[in-house]
């Protein structure tokens, strides 16, 4: 396997002619042996999964995955956890892009180094710290990149061109445009504004862009596959969990919501 | 002599630069920055942006100080506690009565300073986090004078112990939106309002509360809050001809502290001491001391000390004053704490609420639950001092608010009679 697998998996994708889903879960939601199941569920039908990592303070995100932080910490899981749910899914899926995401003070309390190394450990791919903007990568960026770990960046419609030129250069891997000014889970804003800057974005990097943020419909992620490099599903995902009852069904869910998701790329490609 | 003689005006004793600025990044030695989400950081640099540019225009500072002095009642007193200082026995104690401000805490000497800057950024609507209540009264206050719609965050365990500043908040016509995630508490409140600022931060201006946040809250909070050191500077030469030995502030987030403290930085002999919520006791988990029993986190935006378990998760503080109940300090502090410029200190619940009784019947001050912290620190530092010495303590803001509180821990002892 190529030390940078995610930007495989868009190569891959690209061949295929289409855009990459990703998507997201909170590890150890709503708790660890279930977070299993359903992470390897969604994997059957995502090119990239993001490994949520729980946190007590969930600043940048809606009440869906404030609530799945809230049910994950409640029922033990650690951060040792997180790292033994990615490995397992690494070991089943060879080619899936992993990306752990979170906020800094996780991997800072850990120590830079020591997560990498677990993270790289586990078969990570990326990192994604929503609290640590390009400019305070200087505590992380070359720890990252000794490890072979992509570093990924945000954008989001308050980004000016200056700083969508600072996530080319110090980004890694993709970039991930937070399609609306709000936290996970709002309402999708108007698809002409959001074509509109992902294409501007496009212009300035080689990187792909993925675009996520309100994306819950199979139509929405077709709208977006038509001009983005990939899709993020996030909240729609996590809420399955609290919407179905057991893990069987919960999974079942995500599979078949998953797959519907998966069809309307392909199709629209 | 003239009424205006009597209260001599003190804003030529301001000095308007910036002393010990962090670097353009906003750090602190290795302490603070702007770990914000990719969203907040156009915002913040267009805050910084406006809040350099006003600060370099004296028109600015004009109707800052104007509103300061007229509409605050700025200078505040430096008050020789005599009575006080008797009791504890040791050396002579100052108290910077910044309780005496409109509102009855220091907090509105910074929410002045920001509404302006909101306003001149063009913001119609105002949002801000609370603990005690002090800063979203502060905050709703101005709202009120300058005509801005104001949004206040607040956790729902604070409303219920804070209930007579909500209600003044609601007075002051700003809507009240309780907090139940995470602890209920005031590090919740912070993060539902970053949440609601990250979605409307094109119209909304966010007022923070403390010296901590992202850069260049930490500064421009810092900045505003001066002048009570400044005075207090000023006012100790005045009134004993030398500065004070010792310098005493309660820290939750900061905010009085840097304030009475930055402008002694410099005065090497000074020492400076912050005091911590000690709560039951720093021994178990049950206070608030970040700086006294945390470790370097990010959280809310900077990298400060932080109350967090071994997984980085936050921990959950306590204290009986909801104003120091926060789990992180600001990065300054943090950052003069390193360098040896600051020294540590704590009080527990029982020690504030001792100190409270006694400055409330030795001078009739009845003093805030937060400031009483200081006090308790203070009057332990002043014991073992000389009587020609001097210590000067923020009395940071008044107990109205805690009466509730108060009366829940005192009532039967008062009822029977205190002695």
């Amino acid at each position: 396997m190529s030390q940078m697998r995610l930007s495989e998996v868009f190569k891959r994708c690209k061949t295929e002619g289409r855009a990459a889903l990703i998507g997201y879960l909170t590890a150890g939601d709503p708790d660890v042996a279930s977070s299993h199941k359903l992470l390897a569920r969604l994997a059957s039908h995502v090119d990239i999964i993001e490994v949520g990592m729980p946190f007590s303070d969930p600043m940048a995100d809606g009440p869906v995955i404030q609530a799945a932080s809230e049910r994950a910490l409640a029922s033990g899981t650690k951060i040792a956890d997180v790292f033994a749910i990615t490995a397992e899914l690494r070991s089943a899926n060879p080619e899936l892009g992993i990306v752990l995401m979170g906020y800094a003070n996780i991997a800072y309390a850990m120590g830079f180094e020591t997560f990498a190394q677990k993270a790289k450990a586990a078969g990570a791919d990326g990192v994604l710290l929503v609290d640590i903007p390009p400019e305070e990568g200087g505590i992380c960026d070359a720890i990252f990149a000794a490890h072979g770990l992509d570093r990924i960046l945000l954008l989001s419609p308050t980004s000016t061109d200056e700083r969508i030129r600072l996530a080319d250069q110090k980004g890694t891997g993709f970039i991930y445009y937070v399609s609306l000014t709000g936290i996970t889970g709002a309402e999708m804003g108007a698809m002409d504004g959001i074509r509109e800057k992902t294409r501007h974005i496009q212009s300035m990097t080689d990187k792909p862009v993925c675009v996520g943020f309100g994306v819950k419909t199979p139509q929405q992620v077709a709208d977006v596959a038509a001009f983005a490099d990939g899709v993020v599903v996030g909240s729609h995902f996590v809420s399955q969990i609290t919407s179905h009852d057991g893990t069987d069904a919960i999974a079942d869910a995500l599979g078949s919501s998953a797959l519907a998701m998966h069809q309307a790329i392909a199709s629209g490609a | 002599m003239s009424l205006s003689d009597q209260k001599p005006d003190l804003t030529s004793i301001y000095n308007l630069e910036i002393k010990h600025a962090p670097d353009a990044g906003g750090h602190f030695g290795r302490f603070g920055g702007r770990f914000a989400a990719e969203t907040l950081m156009q915002p913040l640099q267009e805050i910084e942006d406006a809040f350099f540019e006003a600060w370099a225009d004296p028109a600015f500072h004009a109707e800052r100080l104007d509103l300061l002095k007229n509409y605050v009642g700025r200078s505040t007193p430096l008050y020789h506690a005599k009575h006080l200082s008797r009791e504890v026995g040791g050396a002579q104690i100052y108290l910077k009565r910044e309780d005496l401000n409109h509102t009855g805490a220091h907090k509105v000497n910074n929410t002045i300073g920001q509404a302006l800057l909101a306003r001149r950024m063009g913001k119609k609507k105002v949002i801000a986090e609370t603990g005690a209540g002090q800063h979203g009264v502060a905050t709703a206050t101005v709202a009120a004078m300058f005509n801005m719609e104001c949004h206040i965050y607040m956790g729902r365990e604070d409303i219920r112990r804070q209930a007579p500043n909500v209600f003044r908040m609601k007075l002051l016509g700003a809507n009240v939106v309780p907090v139940d995630s995470g602890t209920a508490t005031l590090k919740d409140a912070v993060n539902e309002a970053l949440r609601v600022w990250v979605a409307s931060c094109e119209d909304t201006y966010y007022i923070f509360g403390t010296a901590a946040g992202p850069h260049p809250f930490p500064l421009m909070v810092r900045q505003f809050h001066t002048v009570i050191g400044q005075e207090a500077r000023a006012q100790c030469i005045e009134q004993t001809g030398r500065l004070p030995d010792v310098a005493v502030a309660c820290v939750g987030g900061g905010s009085n502290a840097i304030g009475l403290l930055h402008p002694f930085y410099d005065d090497a002999d000074v020492k400076l001491v912050a005091v911590e919520a000690g709560g039951h006791g720093l021994d178990g988990d049950e206070h608030a001391a970040s700086l006294a029993a945390g470790k370097p986190g990010i959280i809310h935006g900077s990298l400060s000390y932080l109350l967090e378990d071994e997984e980085g998760q936050v921990k959950g503080t306590h204290s009986i004053s909801a104003g120091l109940d926060y789990p992180g300090v600001g990065p300054e502090l943090a950052n003069m704490l390193e360098a040896g410029r600051l020294d540590l200190d704590a009080a527990t619940d029982t020690q504030a609420l001792d100190a409270f009784k006694l400055l409330t019947r030795c001078e009739g001050i009845i003093p805030a639950l937060e400031s009483s912290h200081a006090l308790a620190a203070g009057m332990r530092i002043a014991a073992a001092m000389r009587p020609d010495q001097t210590v000067l303590i923020n009395l940071s803001g008044r107990g109205d608010k805690d009466m509730g509180t108060v009366f829940e821990l005192l009532g039967d002892e008062i009822e029977g009679g205190w002695k």
